[in-house]
C-alpha cells in the first residue's frame, strides 16, 4: 500500500534555529527518492520531518504541510505515533534492540499494534526477515540477541522490523554508511526488491549509491554555514547525474565541491 | 669466509641477552609513575580482601566460641538467652524480621524509586527534573538515627488510619491482622527502611536510564512507540540489571539499617504472621539494643547472629549478581 507523499511550504527549526526553509516536493509510490547534499544541509532533517521524528529533538518543530495520499501528516488531531506507524525509519546506525532476541527484534512493532498470536507473528517475522534477505542466515538462532549479528545483517534486521509492521512508506537515514561495501551491496540490492511494495526515501552520501538505488534525486544544499538547508532541484536520477538544470547541482556531482 | 671463522669471531651485532633482561624486554620498558601507580591499585586490592578476611575470621572464630556453648538449636530457638543457665538463644526470630521487613521495604521502595527516576529523566521538563533529583539526593544525606526520630515521633502516629483500613479490607489474610495495638510494627519498620533506601535505588537507576542511548529510544519511537511503550521497549530492558544493581544496594542497607529499626519497633522475641501487630525483631536492631549490657557471653551470641547477617547480604549479593550474568548476552553491553 505504497502512498505519496506530498510536501509543501515545510520549514523547520531547531529552537529559533530555522533548519530547512521551504521545501515542496513529491515523492511518487513505489519509488526510490535519493536525497543528497552536503554535511549540515538539512536532508537527515527533512527526511525525520515526513515521520514526525523530527520534533522528538528537543527545540525540534516543524511548519507546512505534508501529505500522505490524503492525510495531512501536521494535521490537527494527527497522533505522531499513528503516523510513525505508517512511515517506517531506518537508520544511519544499525540499531536493533539490544536487549530483544532477533525474532522479537522483528516482532517489536508487532507487539505495539496488538498482533497476539503466536502463529501470525510467526509468520511475520518470517516474513519480514525473508523480505529484509535475512531468513537465510538467522533461521536457526531467532532467540539469540540480535545485538550479535554483523553490522550488515543488524541492518538488514532493522528493515525486517521495519516493515513488519507494513508502512506505506519508509525512510532511510543513509543506512549503509556504516557498513562495508558487501554489505552496503546486499542493502542495495533489497531497496531494489522492497521498492515493489513500498514508497522508500533515502539520504546518501554516496553519490554512486544514489545513481544506483534511486529514481529521482533531490540536491539540498544550503548558502553558508548557519543558513537554513533548501532543496535546489529534484528529477529523474538519470537526468540528475548526466544534465541537471542547476549548475550547483553539477559542481556537486563532478566534485567541485562538498 | 666460511663457517668456522663465523664461529669463532663473533658478529658484532649485541650479544644474547641474559634471561632476566629478556623477560623485561618482552613486557616493554615501565616507567616508574606506572610501576608506582600499580603498587598502589594492587595494593588496595589486596588491603580490602584482607579486611573482608579479617572480619570473617574474627566474626566465625567468636560466633563458634558462642554457638558451642548454646544449648538449644542457634537456628530454630525462638529464644535469646545466652546468659541463662544453661544458655539458649537462636536466630530464627531475627532471619524473620530482618527478612520480612527488607521485602516490605524493597516492595515498596523499587517500584516508586524506578516511577521517580523515569519522571526525572524521560518525562519531566529539564527545570522539574533537576530540582527532584537534588531533592532525593539530599534525601540519601539524611543520617540514619534523624529517620529514626522522623519515624517514632512523626510516622508510627499517623499510621493508625493505615492499619484499621488494613485490617478492614485485608484482615482475613492474617497478614494484615491488627489487634490494636501501637503501630510499632514490622510493616512500620518496612515503611520506615523503603523512605531510607528510596534515594540510592533512585539515584543509581536515575543514572542507568540516562545512559541509554538515544538510537534505541529512537528506534521505538519511530516504530509507532508512545512514551511508555519506549520506556518499555528500550528503557526498562536496558537498564535492568542496573536496577536491580541499585536495588541490591538499598536493600544491604536495608538488612543491616539498625538505629531506625530499633527506634521505631517495638521488639520481642515471637514471629508475629501478622505485620500489623508489634513484636519481631531484626539481627542489627536485636545487636544495637543488647550489645551495651552484655555480658562477653551475650557479645559472642550477638556476634553469631551478626555473622548469620554478613552471610545473608553475601548470599544475596550473590543471588544478583548470578541473575544479572544469566542475562548477559541480552545485556546491551555489547550493543
Amino acid at each position: 500500500m505504497a502512498k505519496r507523499i506530498d510536501v509543501s511550504g515545510l520549514n523547520a527549526y531547531y529552537g529559533s534555529f530555522r533548519a530547512i526553509e521551504d521545501i515542496s516536493m513529491t515523492v511518487e509510490p513505489r519509488t526510490v527518492t535519493a536525497f543528497i547534499g552536503p554535511s549540515g544541509c538539512g536532508k537527515s532533517t527533512f527526511l525525520r520531518t515526513l515521520n514526525r521524528m523530527h520534533e522528538v529533538t528537543p527545540g525540534g518543530r516543524v511548519e507546512g504541510k505534508v501529505m500522505l495520499d490524503d492525510e495531512d501528516l501536521y494535521g490537527a488531531g494527527v497522533d505522531p505515533v499513528s503516523v510513525r506507524r505508517e512511515v517506517g525509519m531506518v537508520f544511519q546506525r544499525p540499531n536493533p534492540f539490544p536487549t530483544m532476541s532477533i525474532y522479537d527484534n522483528v516482532a517489536a512493532g508487532l507487539k505495539l499494534v496488538g498482533t497476539k498470536k503466536k502463529s501470525e507473528m510467526d509468520d511475520v517475522v518470517e516474513k519480514s526477515l525473508k523480505g529484509a534477505n535475512l531468513w537465510n542466515e538467522v533461521k536457526d538462532r531467532l532467540g539469540k540477541p540480535g545485538s550479535g549479528l554483523s553490522g550488515g545483517q543488524q541492518q538488514r534486521l532493522c528493515i525486517a522490523r521495519a516493515i513488519a509492521v507494513e508502512p506505506n512508506v519508509l525512510l532511510m537515514d543513509e543506512p549503509c554508511s556504516a557498513l562495508d561495501p558487501i554489505s552496503t551491496l546486499a542493502i542495495e540490492d533489497l531497496i531494489g526488491e522492497l521498492k515493489e511494495r513500498f514508497t522508500i526515501v533515502i539520504v546518501t552520501h554516496n553519490m554512486q549509491q544514489a545513481a544506483r538505488v534511486s529514481d529521482r534525486t533531490a540536491f539540498f544544499n544550503l548558502a553558508a554555514v548557519g543558513q537554513p538547508g533548501k532543496l535546489i532541484e529534484i528529477d529523474d536520477t538519470e537526468r540528475i547525474f548526466s544534465n541537471p538544470s542547476v549548475q550547483a547541482t553539477e559542481d556537486y556531482i563532478s566534485g567541485r565541491f562538498g | 669466509m666460511d663457517i668456522s671463522t663465523t664461529k669463532d669471531t663473533p658478529l658484532p651485532s649485541t650479544p644474547p641477552p641474559p634471561a632476566a633482561e629478556e623477560k623485561r624486554a618482552a613486557r616493554g620498558a615501565t616507567r616508574p609513575g606506572d610501576r608506582i601507580f600499580l603498587g598502589l591499585s594492587r595494593g588496595s586490592g589486596i588491603f580490602l580482601l584482607a579486611i573482608m578476611a579479617a572480619i570473617a575470621v574474627f566474626l566465625s572464630y567468636r560466633a563458634v566460641l558462642a554457638i558451642g556453648k548454646d544449648e538449644g538449636n542457634f537456628f530454630t530457638t525462638f529464644e535469646w538467652n545466652p546468659t541463662g543457665n544453661p544458655p539458649v538463644f537462636g536466630i530464627a526470630v531475627l532471619a524473620f524480621g530482618t527478612i520480612v521487613s527488607s521485602i516490605i521495604a524493597m516492595a515498596i521502595a523499587v517500584p516508586v524509586a524506578v516511577g521517580i527516576a523515569l519522571f526525572i529523566t524521560h518525562y519531566a521538563p529539564r527545570k522539574l527534573g533537576g530540582p527532584i533529583a537534588y531533592v532525593v539526593d539530599l534525601l540519601a544525606a539524611v543520617p540514619s538515627i534523624v529517620y529514626g526520630l522522623w519515624g517514632a515521633l512523626v510516622l508510627v502516629p499517623q499510621l493508625d488510619g493505615l492499619y484499621g483500613w488494613l485490617n478492614d479490607y485485608l484482615g482475613w489474610t492474617g497478614i494484615f491482622e491488627w489487634q490494636g495495638g501501637a503501630p510499632r510494627s514490622m510493616l512500620t519498620v518496612g515503611i520506615l527502611l523503603a523512605i531510607m533506601i528510596l534515594p540510592i535505588i533512585t539515584n543509581v537507576s536515575r543514572e542507568v536510564f540516562r545512559q541509554v542511548p538515544q538510537m534505541h529510544e529512537e528506534a521505538a519511537l519511530a516504530l509507532g512507540a508512545t512514551r511508555w511503550e519506549v520506556i518499555r521497549m528500550a528503557v526498562l530492558p536496558f537498564g535492568r540489571s542496573g536496577v536491580i544493581s541499585a536495588s541490591m544496594l538499598g536493600l544491604g542497607r536495608a538488612l543491616g539499617e539498625t538505629m531506625a529499626v530499633a527506634m521505631v519497633l517495638s521488639s520481642s522475641f515471637e514471629i508475629n504472621l501478622s505485620l500489623l501487630d508489634p513484636g519481631g525483631g531484626t539481627f542489627a536492631q536485636n545487636i544495637a539494643s543488647k550489645f551495651s549490657e552484655a555480658t562477653e557471653m551475650g557479645r559472642d551470641a550477638l556476634i553469631a547472629s551478626g555473622l548469620v547477617l554478613f552471610v545473608i547480604t553475601l548470599l544475596v549479593n550473590g543471588a544478583a549478581r548470578l541473575i544479572i550474568a544469566r542475562r548477559k548476552e541480552f545485556s546491551g553491553a555489547n550493543a
